[in-house]
């Protein structure tokens, strides 16, 4: 093999001068924490909103909710961001357009807002089919002690449904990591654009891309076993939780 | 106190509620009985608005049920509701599932509620159990639990629908004896189920429903001892088997 | 608002963009899924042998798999197929394979981890008794797989399946990275020359749209045939 491994390379210092490549690939992941927490929170937001306003009895309501999740399925994530980054400022005002084209870290906020809407249909879905498991009794229950419908979700629904569904979010914010990879396009400088940078000015590729891969791994087992924590400290005593039949697996 | 006027409802394919009405005075405890399917449980699922239905009226208390402008969570609070599978709130201890409509519904304090809650719990012999989780409770105990719930917002009348139907059979007694205490002590009940001997016990009168109609509807003596349609006859034979 | 566009430049490149991209698109669609099954089956069975020198390299293959992205696994790919033509073939140097062979390998290996759930849980689903009959009647192991329990776990988990290559449909427009001309590709060199982002993304996700969502509403009609006749 015509190959020359030099796994020496991590602690040699970058184009830029200032970091080794294994501190770029560590600033690197950093960004796509930051973008995978940022992009989660609006996607669990406006997921279990879109969500819960599908199992409402308003049908256009349902309707809505239906387009939402259809719209954000259908479209390839990667096609969803470039019409964020280099549509959306066009058919803005002029003003609008050009202040989004000059935010500094324009791609950071981008790759959030994008995997943040994209997620969110997923989660709306599972958020949907967690609370369509429950039995239709405890709604009841709840609205025949007076509470209002809002007030039967947030007390009685919403929280028997999370503790159902945790698993196959567990699953979402995996993969929200992963997706954040895709930004790369629009120049967001995470984990893989930093391996595939480290690649281009070193040619120790093997290296770069099994340290992103090792980072990838590692950031895997400490969220999957972070939420096996999670998922036993809310168990409810005595409950066999049924989880819904499969959302999207992958 | 309860008043139901030719209430029909109509699912797209059928009709589950044929011109029904009946009168529930204040005090009355009136069961309703018939076969599955008859539509009882939708009947009694009307009455607090659980259930829409498309004809008739059906009024609590003078409030209509079926009016848009009757604000249905108030007039809910008002009725308690026992249900078939209890439907405690599983991931909120016996006392929360006690105080949690109090507080957010009827605005008492905590304190409040709490001591409410533990007289209740004391009065179906249940006050061990405040800090457990329904799931780590028998049927009997849970649907006992569930009246408690139901009392606790201090009710004008009490709706149950088949309370007993799924407990084991060692259970039932241990619930039908506290809604034998309820009605001695005058509450005002309307309750679907199967058990004659209870309906014999404290029952005033009996309304007998098949296929969304309701047959008969007459004083207890008199449903048991004569009954007038023949399907009535033909249920009573079948169910007093046993 | 829309003064400024000029969507005739859709309809001049239609031919580049169905004939070139959507083409390659298809094509690397309905390769990688035949290939992501075939193996995904082979890694499923491998999982479920519990044979440990079998199982065990399977499950951290699709472990592995599917706790890396997509776009890294494409970038890996890239560079190892050379070295693996190369040592497959015994030449002195990498192999150069073309931008089709490196995506399709990528992606029929890369799907075969979700295609391996997905069948692990169709053969799962497959009641006991309905090996213990063929074991019965004196099949072999494979024979009760091939003639009992697969066809069996293909047809209850089909609308899986399907939904799955609607999911690496949309999963291809990532070539991107390599620069390859896929539909997403053409759309997106066609932008780049004439200066058109708008109008040509805004037309890539409407087609991208439709196809998916047609296809997901014929495999909601699969599901309900399915589930009458069961």
């Amino acid at each position: 093999m015509n190959y020359h491994w030099n796994w020496g390379i991590f602690f040699q210092t970058s184009p830029d001068g200032v970091h080794t490549y294994l501190e770029t690939l560590l600033l690197g992941t950093g960004w796509t924490l930051a973008t995978a927490l940022s992009a989660w929170c609006l996607a669990l937001g406006m997921g279990s909103l879109v969500g819960v306003i599908r199992t409402t009895p308003h049908l256009w309501l349902v309707r809505l909710g239906n387009a939402y999740v259809e719209v954000f399925r259908n479209i390839p994530l990667l096609v969803q961001m470039f019409l964020w980054y280099f549509v959306l400022p066009e058919l803005l005002p002029v003003w609008a357009g050009d202040w989004l084209k000059q935010l500094p870290d324009a791609s950071f906020y981008t790759a959030v807002v994008s995997l943040g809407f994209y997620t969110s249909a997923r989660v709306a879905e599972q958020v949907r089919a967690g609370i369509l498991s429950l039995a239709r009794g405890q709604g009841w229950a709840a609205l025949a002690l007076g509470l209002t419908r809002t007030q039967a979700y947030i007390y009685v629904l919403l929280p028997m449904a999370y503790r159902i569904i945790l698993p196959p979010l567990t699953s979402e914010f995996l993969n929200i990591i992963k997706n954040s990879a895709v930004a790369l396009t629009i120049g967001l400088m995470e984990l893989t654009a930093r391996a595939r940078a480290m690649q281009e000015f070193s040619f120790q590729v093997f290296e770069a891309f099994t340290a992103a891969t090792v980072i990838y791994i590692i950031i895997n087992i400490i969220v999957t076993f972070g939420m096996r924590w999670v998922e036993r400290r809310s168990a409810v005593p005595g409950f066999i939780g049924a989880a819904p039949a499969a959302a999207a697996t992958h | 106190m309860i008043t139901l006027s030719k209430v029909s409802k109509w699912y797209p394919n059928f009709q589950v509620l044929k011109n029904c009405s009946t009168h529930i005075e204040k005090g009355e405890v009136v069961v309703v009985c018939g076969p599955s399917g008859s539509g009882k449980s939708t009947l009694i699922k009307c009455v607090n608005g659980l259930e829409p239905f498309q004809e008739g009226s059906i009024t609590v208390a003078g409030i209509s049920v079926n009016d848009p402008k009757t604000d249905l969570p108030k007039l809910r609070a008002r009725i308690g509701m026992v249900f078939q599978h209890f439907e405690l709130f599983p991931h909120l201890t016996v006392m929360r599932n006690l105080e949690l409509a109090q507080i957010k519904v009827l605005g008492r304090k905590q304190g409040e509620a709490a001591a409410k809650g533990m007289r209740l719990l004391d009065r179906v012999g249940l006050s061990a159990h405040a800090r457990k989780y329904p799931g780590e409770l028998s049927g009997g105990q849970q649907q006992r639990v569930a009246i408690a719930r139901a009392l606790a917002m201090d009710p004008i009348a009490m709706l149950f629908d088949e309370p007993t139907s799924a407990l084991d059979p060692e259970m039932i007694n241990e619930v039908l004896d506290v809604m034998v205490a309820l009605a001695k002590e005058g509450m005002t009940m309307m309750v679907v189920t199967h058990e004659m001997g209870f309906a014999r016990r404290v029952a005033h009168r009996v309304v007998f429903m098949d296929r969304g109609e309701i047959v008969e509807d007459a004083p207890t003596a008199e449903f048991f001892g004569k009954p007038r349609s023949e399907r009535a006859q033909l249920f009573l034979s079948k169910i007093l088997q046993h | 608002m829309f003064a400024d566009f000029d969507f005739e430049v859709i309809v001049r490149s239609l031919p580049y963009l169905f004939y070139d991209g959507m083409t390659f698109t298809l094509m690397l669609t309905a390769l990688a899924t035949c290939g992501g099954i075939f193996f995904g089956t082979l890694l499923a069975m491998m999982r479920l042998s519990g044979f440990a020198p079998l199982s065990l390299p399977a499950a951290s293959y699709v472990n592995l798999m599917r706790s890396v992205p997509l776009v890294l696994v494409i970038f890996w790919f890239y560079f190892l197929v050379p070295f693996i033509g190369q040592w497959v073939t015994g030449a002195s140097q990498p192999i150069q394979v073309g931008a089709f062979v490196s995506s399709l390998v990528t992606f029929t290996l890369f799907e075969a981890a979700y295609f391996a759930e997905i069948m692990r849980a169709g053969i799962q689903s497959i009641p006991r008794g309905q090996v213990g009959a063929a074991q019965a009647l004196g099949m072999t192991y494979l024979q009760t797989m091939g003639y009992i329990v697969l066809p069996q776990a293909f047809r209850n988990m089909l609308p899986v399946l399907l939904t799955q290559t609607i999911v690496l449909f949309q999963d291809t427009s990532l070539v991107y990275v390599l620069s390859i001309t896929d539909f997403l590709g053409a759309a997106s060199k066609i932008a780049q020359r004439d200066g058109r982002l708008v109008e040509m993304y805004l037309f890539a996700a409407l087609v991208y749209f439709v196809i998916s969502f047609v296809a997901s509403l014929l495999v909601r009609r699969l599901q309900r045939r399915v589930a009458i006749i069961r």
